[in-house]
């Protein structure tokens, strides 16, 4: 197989305008809660200028190596979920490095970030810190199960561990989307979609209210600032994946951009009603609600 | 504590910051010393800007924008910063937004009296703030002491301890007056001047000794990292 270099240019542009759209996207969606609650929110700019000032800071320090590898294996995870996935179907130019097997990469791709965070801000040597890290690789584990259910049965329904060739199943209409074709399995998605959001009523790891703010305690200065950069990236990659599995993927940017939104909505939709879970509270829901949807997926389809 | 001759803070060193051996759960035993340990004792340094001033400019304009405020309320003043979160005000419109550590706040508004058992961890939390940081002092209290200016365990002006880049005056100062003190410190940002950390490392002996006038128990390492 022969690799073609002008994918890689073609990457870092995906890379490029999901950032910026994920950076508005956020801020948007934080409006609208900020509405919600009869509040103007912050300006739809905001985030741009908290990243620049966070890499703007004269002074870092750092607690070790791992200290440093934490929010640097937090952006890998987020950027390597986007360029193993294909962001707009059918374009050569958008595909990025998507491969025959991707879809388990991905799946792994997601807990990545997770894992590398648990153990930089383990180094950290704050308490809240660690209790968060413990905290969310709790909460996420749980929310991964369902996730991992509906793939498995969304693969099975389509033959196929290829994200392209299930985007491909899914093209000529609404009634060929998963969300229409396999019910179940994208309602336990969402499920655990809502479960990794970091959003009420599943924030509790990193509100700063709780535990202060959980696994990013100890992180400043530009190590934050590349935390930020990932919480851009990689929301719009994991809904990048949603959408391709069960809302049959995007062929243009306009399309990709409103289906992110909606998806994103969901979860925004359901923080603003619901107040948080206790981590215990949400892994038995999990384990009662999602999972046992998941597993009637896999049965039925 | 007006004296001259100033007494030599005695030190009683609590006990989990005593110098003892730890034994490992391999059975290989080390000792551990906390205060040289666990802590940086590095001086704060003063901190160039950057070489451009047209870069320096742009960081300017964006802290001003992105105000961090630590979420440390020390005296009555704390309830006044509620209504800035919540609908009646929303200070989050103009940037400004709290953050539960000092690791990624920038903006320290000391909120009120401040007794000298509290000054101890403000003094720590303001360490832990990265370079630049700002300092607000809200209520007369922070200015001259207030109505506490005769209390027996309270510090009068902060000026003194931290350096400070605004006062907002007033006892209680209404939301609408925090507010106006904040767009004031986003002026002096934007105009450079808002160097108090660099102030601070410059004049850190000053500072300590004024702060070690009033704590007595000091039982910290001179810089907090
Ligand atoms: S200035 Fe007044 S309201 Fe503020 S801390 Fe002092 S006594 Fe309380």
């Amino acid at each position: 197989m022969t690799f073609e270099w002008i994918k890689i240019p073609q990457s870092l542009l995906t890379l490029f305008i999901v950032l910026n759209y994920g950076l508005l996207l956020t801020a948007l969606v934080q409006k609208i809660a900020a509405r919600a609650g009869r509040r103007h929110g912050i300006p739809i700019w905001q985030n741009y200028v908290d990243l620049l000032k966070n890499y703007g800071l004269r002074t870092n320090i750092t607690h070790g190596v791992m200290y440093y590898l934490g929010p640097v294996f937090r952006l890998s995870g987020g950027v390597g979920l986007l360029l193993f996935v294909p962001t707009i179907y059918g374009s050569e130019m958008f595909s990025n490095l998507s491969f025959a097997g991707d879809l388990i990469l991905a799946l792994y791709f997601i807990f990545f970030g997770t894992l590398g965070m648990a153990l930089g801000a383990g180094e950290s040597g704050h308490p809240h810190a660690a209790i968060g890290v413990s905290r969310g690789l709790s909460q996420v584990t749980a929310a991964e199960l369902p996730l991992a259910l509906a793939v498995f049965s969304v693969a099975l329904q389509y033959h196929t561990l290829s994200v392209t060739d299930i985007v491909a199943a899914q093209q000529g209409g609404v009634a060929h989307w998963t969300l229409v074709t396999n019910p179940l399995a994208v309602v336990a998605g969402m499920f655990s979609f809502l479960g990794s959001m970091m959003r009420s009523p599943f924030d509790v790891v990193l509100a700063p209210q709780e535990i202060p703010i959980g696994p990013p305690t100890e992180y400043h200065s530009s190590y934050l600032a590349l935390m930020q950069t990932n919480r851009a990236i990689f929301p719009v990659a994991k809904m990048v994946i949603y959408m391709n599995l069960f809302f049959g993927g995007a062929s243009s940017w306009a399309e990709f951009c409103l289906k992110i939104f909606l998806i994103y909505m969901v979860s925004a939709l359901v923080g603003v009603v619901f107040p948080r879970f206790r981590v215990e509270q949400s892994i038995r829901w999990f384990l009662t609600w999602a999972v046992p949807v998941g597993v009637a997926a896999i049965l039925l389809v | 504590m007006q004296q001259d001759d100033v007494v030599e803070p005695r030190v009683p060193v609590k006990d989990e910051l005593k110098k003892r051996t730890v034994k490992g759960p391999d059975g290989f035993e080390f000792e551990v010393d906390p205060i040289h340990d666990y802590y940086c004792d590095a001086r704060p340094e003063v901190r160039p800007g950057s070489y451009l001033k047209i870069v320096e400019d742009l960081f300017n304009w964006a802290r001003s924008e992105s105000l961090w405020i630590l979420g440390f309320g020390t005296g009555c003043g704390a309830i006044e910063m509620r209504p800035l979160m919540t609908p009646r005000f929303d200070a989050y419109r103009y940037g400004i937004q709290w953050r539960p550590t000092p690791r990624q706040a920038n903006l320290f508004v000391i909120s009120g009296y401040l007794s000298v058992k509290t000054l101890k961890r403000v003094i720590r939390s303001y360490e832990q703030m990265q370079n630049p940081k700002y300092v607000v002092g809200l209520g007369s209290c922070t200015v001259n002491g207030g109505m506490y200016w005769d209390s027996y365990n309270t510090i009068k002006k902060l000026d003194e301890y931290l350096p400070v880049d605004v006062y907002v005056t007033g006892c209680m100062p209404r939301p609408e007056a925090l507010l106006a003190g904040f767009e004031e410190l986003k002026r002096i940002i934007r105009a450079g001047k808002g160097e108090g950390a660099n102030l601070y490392a410059k004049n850190f002996d000053w500072y300590k000794a004024n702060q070690k006038r009033v704590i007595h128990d000091w039982d910290m390492p001179d810089y907090n990292w």
